[in-house]
């Protein structure tokens, strides 16, 4: 940790993050208001209007908060069960250059899902599987709109909180549509465009082959004529040799999707080794901007927030509080990693290496703990370095973050709306003991608005609690290949096996998409599952939290005084910090505890899984 | 008639709410609170367990069994005694309350009965010299009746059945005759029988704010007991078999226990101390709305002021002395019985020795009373008269012309808020007499203390602009609504509610009851008329109404007491955490003991010792929860810093070294 260049690097991320936050947080001021006016108006705003016209919306009625959930609602499924027809007949689709064939039935569900609802888990290896079609109309489309509508309940959530004695609280889809022309599509025609500058590629060709430089050998199951595995006579597997001299280099519409994919804090790669793949994040200046792009909107909205309250300062608290986090976050990750594996250390290995296993060494050890910090604190899940091969309490950190609810700046929106019930339990538990009945900026707590923020933290806990509880004594994975004997799936015994569950529930609920890896879920349980929590993790979270902003949106506002709780000010972002890391360690602590924790003690006394 | 305080210690509270922890173990009044419920549940789960093999040894077993019992009882007990004390306190009151008496027509006699068994219908006779037990109407006879005690008008009035004027009101005095009244309204009791109501927890109403809060109690219970069915399954993934007591005891240290099961009696404890001050509260929703007032509406007269002008100073003419003022200002007070011609006749006793003489020394004077054309009083006598009255009328009666001393001292009183009297002979002015309000001592310092937390204070009066101006920077208040009419008030209220704010008054006439009920908190004077006691939500037995100040700290204290007792419950549990987890694991894979932070002797050991802390700190909170947390009258943020870094932080350390101290203790005398 003592490398000054990495300190400098931490330094401009946290310093350009908070230069931007400002303009992009008043440039939000106008996408998201229906009459709003922006530099883009003269190329966009006859698209919008003429988009209005052919959908026949009005951008002058508002809906209240059962009109706008339902509407999200209703969209949200038509675009998954479209993606999921897109991928059944995928083999019948254009831009197929691979001839990659249609997908099964519960990982085309899985994969509409989890693109539906911003989480970008992927079962598949996408190179392998989906076709530029597919990538693009299927999956793409899906990350603007997914972002679009995680940014659209932040706004309505936030109106709730801004407005008083109204029972509206915004028109879904004029926020859809202003999202997606005045935000998402021009930033990213330009971010791309500048990822295609860093060497990204952007084409329809067929894969590439290329001729090893070094060729070597394997071991490969014998295959029949037909491509099933041979056995011998007891049943074990007939092993060939295979020589390797080429390998496949896989091409297509990279940037265009890339830069969805980190602005929308979608996640998805392009490519299985996301954002590793020397295309997918071709330079150090590439991996700057891309982690940058996935706190962008999540920290502008903090000033959004801000402005909309009329109270600035509440903004930059909960921006604040979310830093704290965040920093807190990358310093432990940092940390582990850094200090490495003891046990290799004894083997001889340079402990000033550091614990490079799974990383890109290009990337090294401060980058790969800053991405895994941000995609994890954010709802992204792209990942630069195999979360899996992380210490023990390296691999603790992206699993708390996600626990925490990924309210640290958080998925585009999400982070936003899962931030307002952490608020609303920080100010209800806290606000009591300034001697007044509890309010955020002037807005009473009443047991409606608690029982909706309960809501979302049970769902929170009991989504990723009870599936992993259920995966832990359950066997999903594919059977083993050898004795065929049936799996948990998991690529590790003990508790590093258990943290790899755990990590999937986790990152299915919270939306985040990465995976720890060594999970073996391209299986029916598991897609089913994993599909079913993400769907919860989403929805399930917004329905009570869009109650909550509705009734909000009712309320009258109290006046303000030196008597009220304040919610400016480093106390109350040190309150903040506390109840979330309070409601996170009391759901999380045993969970964590059977996971990392007991994996990093039995570590140190010489046991590795 | 103040409430007598009872000790904490007090045996006759103490012993019976010793039975009644018992009595509330029935779990279909524990119910009602559902982390108190479950930690029911599993001690019963645990004591079941007792005759199951293999869940551990019995010792430890039956331990960790007593203690969840423990844990419910102690909850039961602070409940109990909050309730015992409640009730203490309305017999006191009750007792001190029965003073009146009526007459209760019954078939062809009458019996004489408590005023407060009165019930609407009752048709009651009032003798001369009898008080009106309750509001009612007279349906036959007619009398003069004093209705000083409400309206201030010390004529007495005349009362018939029939027409408008057969209303009459509780507490006001039949001078003449006898009258038959039809009560018309339930009378006082109902505040005693609802105060009787919210002490006792069975039937008391949860306030919206405890609504929420066991909302979100129940919700953290919900939570750990998903938490604990995952433990056991990943505990059987990763080959450790959790017993049920254990997992039980985990359970019920991290529900919220220590706020579940004080919740209630801070609740009560807060409504009890309201009635220690002699103010009966409608509901407990009434006290939480205290805490979040943030403007007093105050009476000017006698909240602000000592009731009447009082004459603080004698400005004598060009010419004339003040002693010779002072004595023509005595002399045309002597028979003037208003507060203010009394006080002039002590100032000048006061300040120059003039003794006051009685009017009957003086067999020739006359007395000339006040009316509303001459607007003087005076006396008199040998010849000589002397008046006193407004710089006018004077002016008038002296021939058109006053000195311009004491046009100027005239001016410069009422400039100041004070009411110039002139007073003069038939020949000339001899000066002015100063008349103030008299504002109450240490009430600005007050007032600066409720500005520090927020609120904001307005007097009401009846004085015109410039007088109430000057009033109110005397006495500190922020602001001042000057000739206001009860509509006024009613307007004022609205307005500031629009505005957001939380308003609290006091009232005793009829014409405040609008307003009373429109205020978020209304305290009407046990002196004032049934319409206002049953609009305002508080009745102050004292009928004082600064004690609006001591209401509104009686709700912030109750608020703090239980913010800070639910943080300090919520923070403990990270200390549990590590007490336990390390001890359910630390079988299986011994490599986790550098996790036992503290210490502890051994798994069983810090399993029960966190058990025991848990429910100890029931038992040693009951104190707290009954006298609630200091108060102290500063900003929000610097309250808020002082009690998240007693009861948060406190709350994560305090814990740790408990539990630490219970395994030593255990582990020394052998228990495991």
């Amino acid at each position: 940790m003592n490398n000054l260049n990495s300190w400098m690097q931490l330094a401009l991320f946290v310093g350009v993050l908070l230069l931007i936050t400002k303009p992009l947080g008043l440039f939000l001021m106008r996408v998201l208001d229906a009459r709003g006016r922006t530099f883009l108006d003269p190329v966009l705003r006859p698209l919008e209007r003429l988009t209005y016209k052919i959908c026949g919306i009005d951008p002058a009625r508002e809906h209240n908060w059962k009109q706008y959930t339902a509407a999200m609602l209703i969209f949200s499924l038509v675009a998954m069960v479209t993606t999921y027809a897109l991928l059944r007949l995928q083999a019948a689709l254009p831009l197929n250059p691979q001839k990659l064939p249609a997908w099964p039935e519960h990982l085309a569900f899985n994969t509409a899902a989890s693109f539906m609802t911003n989480t970008n888990w992927q079962s598949y290896s996408p190179e392998a599987t989906a076709s530029y079609f597919t990538n693009m109309v299927a999956l793409a489309a899906h990350n603007f709109f997914s972002a679009a509508i995680g940014i659209a309940i932040a706004a309505a959530v936030v109106r709730g909180v801004a407005r008083q004695t109204m029972s509206t609280i915004g028109n879904f889809w004029v926020d859809l549509v202003r999202l997606t022309y005045y935000l998402l599509l021009p930033v990213c025609v330009v971010f791309a465009l500048f990822l295609i500058s860093q060497g990204m590629i952007q084409n329809f060709k067929p894969y590439d082959t290329a001729s090893l430089t070094e060729p070597y050998t394997t071991q490969v199951q014998k295959t029949d004529d037909k491509g099933n595995p041979v056995n011998d006579a007891a049943g074990k597997p007939v092993m060939i040799d295979q020589k390797v001299d080429t390998q496949t280099i896989a091409e297509g519409p990279m940037a265009s999707q890339v830069a969805i994919k980190m602005l929308g804090t979608n996640g998805g790669g392009f490519t299985n080794a996301n954002a590793a793949h020397p295309f997918e994040n071709p330079t150090p200046l590439s991996n700057f901007i891309q982690m940058l792009s996935i706190f962008a909107i999540g920290s502008a909205l903090t000033y959004y927030l801000g402005r909309m309250v009329k109270h600035q300062r509440h903004g930059w608290a909960v921006w604040a509080a979310m830093t704290f986090l965040f920093l807190a976050g990358v310093f432990v990750l940092w940390r582990a990693e850094a200090a490495g594996n003891p046990i290799m250390t004894q083997l001889g290995v340079d402990p000033a290496d550091g614990n490079m296993e799974g990383k890109e060494v290009r990337f090294g050890i401060f980058n790969s703990a800053l991405f895994t910090t941000i995609t994890t604190d954010a709802s992204c899940g792209a990942v630069n370095c195999m979360h899996d091969s992380l210490t023990p309490l390296g691999g603790l950190v992206p699993l708390f973050n996600i626990h925490l609810g990924e309210i640290v700046f958080g998925g585009v929106g999400s982070g936003l709306y899962g931030m307002f019930v952490f608020i609303v339990l920080t100010v209800f538990i806290c606000g009591l003991m300034v001697g007044r009945t509890p309010e955020y900026l002037g807005k009473k707590i009443e047991p409606y608005d608690v029982k909706m923020a309960s809501l979302v933290i049970l769902i929170l806990a009991w989504d990723i609690l009870g599936f992993s509880a259920w995966a832990s004594v359950s066997n999903w994975g594919p059977p083993d290949p050898v004795t065929h004997a049936v799996t948990n799936g998991t690529n590790n015994n003990g508790p590093h096996g258990f943290s790899e569950i755990l990590y999937a529930f986790s990152s299915t609920t919270g939306n985040n998409g990465s995976a720890f890896a060594g999970l073996s879920a391209n299986t029916p349980w598991y897609n089913t599952t994993l599909a079913v929590s993400m769907l919860i993790g989403r929805i399930a979270m917004i329905i009570p939290i869009m109650a909550m902003a509705g009734a909000f949106a009712r309320k009258k506002i109290v006046a303000e005084s030196v008597g009220t709780f304040p919610v400016t000010g480093p106390l109350f972002a040190t309150l903040l910090v506390g109840v979330i890391l309070l409601v996170g360690a009391l759901n999380f602590f045993p969970a964590l505890a059977l996971g990392p924790i007991l994996e990093h003690f039995l570590m140190l006394t010489g046991k590795l899984f | 008639m103040a409430a007598k305080t009872h000790s904490i210690f007090d045996p006759a509270i103490i012993t019976p709410a010793i039975g009644q922890s018992f009595v509330k173990l029935n779990p279909v009044t524990l119910a009602k609170n559902p982390v108190m419920f479950v930690t029911e549940v599993g001690a019963a789960i645990t004591t079941a367990m007792l005759l199951v093999k293999g869940q551990g040894h019995f010792g430890f077993l039956i331990q960790i069994a007593l203690w969840l019992w423990f844990t419910v009882l102690f909850a039961n007990f602070a409940e109990a005694m909050a309730e015992g004390r409640g009730k203490a306190q309305a017999d006191s009151l009750r007792k001190a309350r029965t003073q009146t008496f009526a007459n209760r027509i019954k078939g062809t006699g009458t019996e004489s009965v408590a005023a407060e068994q009165l019930r609407k219908g009752d048709v009651v006779i009032v003798k001369a010299g009898e008080f009106i037990p309750g509001d009612g109407e007279i349906v036959e006879g007619a009398a003069t009746v004093d209705e000083s005690a409400i309206t201030g008008e010390s004529a007495p009035v005349v009362r018939e059945s029939g027409g408008d004027r057969s209303a009459v009101t509780g507490g006001t005095r039949v001078l003449s005759d006898i009258i038959k009244i039809k009560i018309t309204s339930n009378p006082g009791e109902t505040f005693l029988d609802r105060m009787i109501g919210l002490v006792e927890g069975a039937k008391r109403q949860k306030t919206p704010n405890e609504i929420a809060l066991t909302i979100l109690l129940s919700a953290l219970t919900v939570i750990f007991l998903v938490v604990l069915m995952a433990l056991k399954a990943y505990g059987y993934y990763s080959t450790v078999d959790f017993t049920v007591p254990v997992l039980v005891a985990l359970l019920v240290c991290l529900i919220p226990t220590t706020i579940g099961g004080l919740l209630s009696a801070i609740g009560i404890a807060g409504i009890d101390r309201l009635v220690q001050k002699n103010v009966l509260a409608m509901s407990g929703r009434a006290v939480e709305a205290a805490g979040d007032v943030d403007v007093l509406l105050l009476d000017k007269t006698g909240t602000i002021t000592l009731g009447n002008r009082q004459a603080t100073e004698f400005m004598p003419a060009p010419g004339v002395t003040e002693g010779e003022l002072a004595e023509a200002a005595q002399l045309s007070s002597l028979a003037d019985e208003t507060p203010e011609g009394r006080s002039i006749v002590v100032l000048a006793k006061e300040k120059y020795g003039l003794r006051g003489r009685e009017i009957h020394e003086m067999p020739d004077a006359a007395f000339v009373p006040f009316t509303a054309q001459t607007r003087m009083s005076g006396l008199d006598v040998g010849g000589a008269s002397y008046r006193k009255g407004a710089a006018g009328a004077v002016r008038d009666w002296v021939g058109g012309r006053l000195p311009k001393e004491v046009e100027k001292h005239v001016e410069a009183i009422a400039g100041n808020g004070g009411t110039p009297l002139v007073v003069a002979t038939k020949e000339k002015a001899l000066g002015t007499i100063y008349l103030k309000d008299i504002v109450k001592g240490g009430l600005s310092e007050r007032f600066e203390r409720f500005r520090a937390m927020g609120i904001r204070t307005v007097m009401i009066t009846g004085d015109n602009a410039l007088t109430a101006a000057a009033i109110a920077k005397e006495a500190g208040v922020d602001s001042f609504l000057a000739q206001a009419k009860p509509e006024e008030k009613l307007a004022l209220i609205r307005k500031e509610q629009e505005g957001g704010h939380l308003v609290a008054m006091t009232g005793d006439g009829t014409n405040d009851a609008p307003a009373l009920a429109q205020a978020d908190v209304g305290v009407a004077m046990n002196t004032g008329t049934q319409a206002a006691k049953e609009a305002g939500n508080m009745v102050d037995l004292d009928s004082n109404p600064t004690k609006l100040l001591e209401i509104v700290e009686i709700g912030k204290q109750l608020l703090i007491t239980r913010g800070a007792l639910t943080t300090f419950s919520i923070a403990n549990d990270v200390a549990k955490y590590f007490a336990i987890i390390p001890a359910m694991l630390l079988g299986t894979f011994p490599a986790i003991a550098p996790l036992n932070v503290m210490h502890l002797k051994s798994p069983d050991s810090a399993i029960l010792s966190a058990v025991i802390f848990n429910a100890l700190i029931i038992i040693a909170l009951i104190p707290l929860a009954l006298r609630g947390v200091r108060f102290r009258p500063l900003g929000a943020a610097r309250i808020l810093q002082r009690n998240v870094l007693i009861y948060g932080v406190g709350g994560v350390i305090v814990p740790f070294i408990g539990i630490k101290l219970i395994d030593m203790l255990i582990t020394m005398i052998g228990l495991i």
